[in-house]
């Protein structure tokens, strides 16, 4: 079993009118079946509405299965006596930053959740510390959250989920409201905590060129997981990835389009330096 | 008829410790029926500049002339000028708040006093403009997805009948067909109304494709102000500055850098595709 297992996962809201009469039930997740392995980097791809953070939700034991199991290491997160470990084990970042600050100072904000672990106040600072570094926001410790730019906040909430020391990290939509140069900072922080770290990624964007990186990709559509594969697997199909509301990065479109006007190029062209080569050049 | 704003600056919190100047000695012309993007990172003055547009803020220093009236004038009237020049904010979903989608989107002109008849078939037509189906007419806004709760929100500032649309990152959280549709719908609609439109975006792919200028906000001054070939021909400045430029001007320098003789300019996938094409076949 990888670090997240998920068997037959179902999850229904129930509607309710004014009165609080059920008006109806909506499927948002319907009989989802994932295995993730332990330093994977995974990106979730989807819709709006297609039911990916209804699921990612299901990760941390914000919500639970309505039918299905959920694993997080081997714990069953329907299992209230997992909550806490759960939740320190895989970290969430929300879209907007600022609804996830609370400290004056930038590594105040990132000590909290150690804090509310009880971890000794020497190590709080050490771990500080390290996540700062890890998300290269080291030099901004003393600084007002609030002074900063989009993309720095995000990476100083990045800092205070690492700082749990979690095994698994799930980002939903993190750079949504971010400019390109914040965009960049976060995807390249979320990256070296990968690859160095070795911290399994979950990232739900609606950005296709932030995804090239991943080595697995799922697709959702109506709750259920309608492709997955490696990103050059997924993109290989850019009229399915249309026909689910979705895009490719613009130089896979771009090669796509050159292909179908007769140059022999192949499918899924994720790079600059793959058309380049591809094109004979 | 335009805007105009001469020499203007805002200063916020003057004379105290927090002091910040967020925008310097702005001096812009921006004339009927254009198509606008005002790109800058995050902090350079952009939304400052658009809620000056319609007198939200008033400047510190300098002057905004709308249709060569100066806006700040006493005896102007604001809450018209409200009406004729629309801004659509960030997130403009969480502004919905009405018991069904009709409601929503005639608050604004029942506002505006307008009699039942004229409110009514202004929300329909707004509603029409945005593209949303009858069925959704008298559901909750609450229940609909983000991009249709999004179109409402842009059909209650329309229902205004504004001359001037602003909208502030219209597409912050859509799903890339939900982003086509939304900035398809805004272009279609200035098509037919020849409103002047003035799009604030991080996506650069975005305002390539659909703007006739740019204005590059950086530091509370204008950097640059020019139509998006001669914009982005600038990447390096820009890049310095937090932003970039699209996606396919970089893979354009990437082939000519390889040898391929192609344009560097370009900065969309049509374009793109036929230099492409055309500079392989002299290649042969």
């Amino acid at each position: 079993m990888g670090i997240i297992k998920t068997k037959d996962l179902v999850f229904e809201y129930i509607r309710r009118d004014e009165e609080g009469n059920v008006e109806g039930i909506s499927r948002a997740v319907d009989e989802v079946n994932i295995d993730v392995e332990k330093g994977d980097f995974v990106a979730i791809l989807g819709h709006n509405g297609s039911g990916k953070s209804t699921l990612a939700k299901h990760i941390n034991a914000i919500l639970y299965p309505t039918e299905g199991t959920v694993w997080v290491d081997g714990k069953d997160t329907a299992n209230e006596e997992f909550l806490w470990e759960i939740r320190q084990e895989a970290g969430m970042v929300f879209q907007n930053p600022d609804n996830q600050i609370i400290g004056q100072v930038v590594e105040e904000d990132v000590g909290f959740g150690p804090e509310n672990l009880g971890v000794p106040t020497r190590e709080i600072w050490e771990r500080v510390e390290e996540s700062l570094k890890a998300v290269g926001m080291y030099e901004f410790r003393k600084h007002s959250p609030n002074k900063l730019s989009g993309g720095q906040k995000q990476r100083v909430s990045i800092a205070g989920v690492i700082a749990m020391h979690p095994k698994c990290i799930i980002l939903d939509e993190p750079t949504a409201m971010l400019d390109p140069n914040g965009r960049k900072e976060v995807i390249r922080a979320v990256r070296a905590l990968n690859d160095v770290e070795g911290i399994t990624v979950i990232l739900i964007t609606h950005y296709m060129e932030e995804i090239i990186h991943a080595n697995k990709v799922f697709v959702m559509d109506k709750g259920r997981i309608a492709m997955e594969g490696t990103p050059r697997e997924i993109f290989s199909q850019v009229e399915k990835l249309k026909e689910l509301r979705l895009d490719v990065p613009q130089v896979t479109l771009l090669a796509h389009e050159l292909r179908k006007s007769g140059l022999n190029i192949p499918e899924g062209i994720l790079t600059t330096q793959e058309l380049v080569k591809a094109l004979g050049l | 008829m335009s805007i105009i704003l001469d020499h203007v600056s805002h200063i916020y919190e003057e004379g105290t410790a927090m002091e910040y100047a967020a925008l310097k000695d702005i001096n812009l012309v921006i004339p009927d029926g254009q198509f606008i993007g005002l790109i800058g990172h995050t902090g350079s003055g952009k939304s400052t500049l658009v809620q000056h547009l319609n007198g939200l803020l008033v400047p510190t220093k300098g002057n905004i002339y709308y249709n060569g009236e100066d806006i700040h004038d006493s005896g102007y009237n604001k809450k018209e000028l409200r009406s004729k020049v629309g801004l659509v904010f960030q997130y403009p979903e969480h502004q919905l708040f009405e018991i069904d989608v009709f409601s929503d989107v005639c608050f604004g002109p029942k506002n505006l006093g307008l009699d039942k008849k004229e409110t009514e078939l202004r929300a329909y037509a707004a509603l029409k403009q945005v593209g949303l189906e009858d069925e959704y007419f008298y559901q909750s806004p609450f229940d609909l997805s983000g991009g249709q709760k999004r179109r409402v929100a842009i059909a209650g500032v329309l229902a205004m009948k504004p001359e001037v649309l602003i909208l502030d990152e219209p597409t912050a959280g859509l799903d890339p067909k939900g982003r086509d549709e939304i900035l398809d719908q805004v272009a279609k609609l200035r098509e037919e109304t020849g409103m002047t439109v003035i799009l604030v975006s991080h996506s650069m792919e975005d305002v390539a494709k659909y703007v006739d200028r740019i204005i590059v906000m950086n530091k509370g001054e204008v950097m640059f102000d020019n139509e998006p070939k001669e914009v982005f021909r600038h990447y390096k400045e820009l890049e310095q500055v937090g932003l970039a430029a699209p996606q396919v001007t970089y893979i354009m320098q990437a082939l000519k850098a390889a040898g391929l003789a192609v344009d560097t300019d370009i900065t969309n996938i049509e374009e793109a595709k036929a230099a492409i094409i055309q500079a392989l076949k002299l290649q042969r």
